[in-house]
């Protein structure tokens, strides 16, 4: 079967694609921002979606990946001169290596207990990095205007990162479809369903669960590279905030959970409608109560998320939707 | 088992945000506090919990003296601003090796 005949894989990488490719094409630089966090929630979510879509472990810790993979990242680039492609691959590294040394342990736990745990780690590492001297500390680190100049000036360094940016997320989607489809995915959605019942017909659960959390983690450490750096600062607070990791956890519930097209569409709506209530006068302070009555509302009436919602309901837009 | 579960987990739940309301109005009469502060509180209750025993209320209450106690006794060797790398890193620790906490859990 060839992927690229399959509408369930080329629809969803078209839609990035395009998405991405229009702030390329106009050049515009408000609409390259827009698109900018759009796409990093898309790949934020997506790379998620590896774990908790597929093998059913509720993380709430993902965040620490992008943000320690951001700090290593731009630790290289600020403190070493590192050129940004290789940093961001260094930053997804460090965070595929604390994932492979944490999942085998980690992964034990189940349900509620592995929530707790990505919790407890994600807070470790905010508290960590608060004290640790080569990473400034409280106060974080900066970078200097000079390292613009190996990009030949900071617009060309922020389109570099924008088009890294949606490479990136081509790059996950395109994994999560390919992971979806599949043995080792299969076995993924065997864990998800029953575990036990999954090791007993021949799932090596542990090496796959890690396997799949160390993917998962790779991608929001070259993710948080990328935003660090067109940011120009990280401090500890906006690298490990918790509440970002509930709000992907969000989007991907809105789109639809262990599926390839949800994500997408999640990140982007949840993003669009953040933005809209952010600017909105009356309720630009309530935009995090909205996500907690989303949430609310999507796990009562609509659990199988937007897209998973469309696949029952229309079995014919099976093959489209994957 | 005609056990009205719903309203059962409804009366528990509702228990557990009264004496969290209790708690947060004695708190307040000796702590600064503000609409963010809650946070801190929240993730040092989980860390409370697990330590003691999830099910536990005896394991909370211990759990709860041993991290006071904790908070108080730390900064004698670390900086202050250490504390929570050490509760959180128990935390993880303790999930990792004994999930039960240190009276066990009760289920």
């Amino acid at each position: 079967m060839k992927p690229w005949r399959q509408p369930g894989f080329w629809l969803p990488l078209l839609l990035v694609l395009v998405g991405g490719g229009v702030a390329l094409v106009l050049r515009k630089d408000t609409l390259r921002e827009m698109i900018f966090t759009l796409l990093m929630y898309v790949a934020l979510a997506s790379s998620l979606n590896i774990l908790m879509g597929y093998t059913g472990y509720v993380n709430f810790g993902h965040i620490v990946f992008f943000g320690l993979g951001g700090y290593t990242g731009f630790y290289l680039i600020s403190q070493h001169g590192w050129h940004l492609i290789p940093a961001a691959l260094a930053g997804g590294l460090a965070s595929a290596l604390l994932a492979a040394l944490l999942g085998l342990a980690v992964l034990r736990l189940r349900g509620a207990y592995f929530a707790l745990a990505t919790i407890g780690i994600n807070e470790a590492a905010r508290a960590f990095v608060n004290n640790f001297g080569p990473f400034g500390g409280p106060t974080g680190l900066f970078v200097n205007f000079a390292v613009y100049r190996e990009y030949g000036g900071a617009p060309q360094a922020l389109w570099l990162t924008y088009t890294l940016m949606v490479l990136t997320t081509l790059i996950v989607v395109g994994l999560s479809y390919w992971i979806k489809n599949s043995r080792f995915g299969l076995g993924l959605l065997a864990i998800r369903e029953d575990e036990d019942a999954a090791m007993v017909m021949g799932v090596r659960a542990p090496t796959a669960k890690t396997l799949a959390y160390v993917v998962s983690a790779f991608f929001p450490g070259i993710i948080g590279t990328l935003f660090f750096f067109k940011n120009g600062n990280v401090e500890p607070g906006d690298a490990f905030r918790l509440h970002m990791s509930i709000e992907v956890l969000v989007m991907i519930m809105l789109g639809g959970n262990g599926t390839i097209l949800g994500p997408i569409l999640g990140a982007a709506v949840y993003e669009r409608l953040r933005g809209y209530l952010l600017t909105s006068p009356i309720f630009k302070s309530l935009h995090l109560a909205f996500a907690g009555l989303a949430l609310l509302l999507i796990v009562l009436f609509i659990p199988a998320g937007f897209i998973g919602w469309l696949r029952r309901r229309f079995p014919f837009l099976r093959r489209w939707l994957e | 088992m005609s056990i009205p579960s719903a309203q059962v987990l409804a009366l528990s739940f509702g228990i557990g945000t009264m004496l969290a309301a209790l708690a947060g109005g004695l708190i307040t009469t000796f702590f600064p506090f503000t609409i963010l502060s809650g946070s801190s509180y929240q993730s040092k209750s989980f860390v409370i919990c697990v330590l003691g025993g999830l099910g536990n209320p005896l394991g909370a209450l211990l759990g709860g003296l041993i991290l006071g106690a904790m908070e108080g006794l730390i900064p004698i060797a670390l900086p202050v601003s250490w504390v929570p790398v050490v509760e959180f890193t128990l935390f993880v620790l303790i999930l990792l090796i004994r999930p039960s906490g240190l009276l066990g859990a009760q289920t």
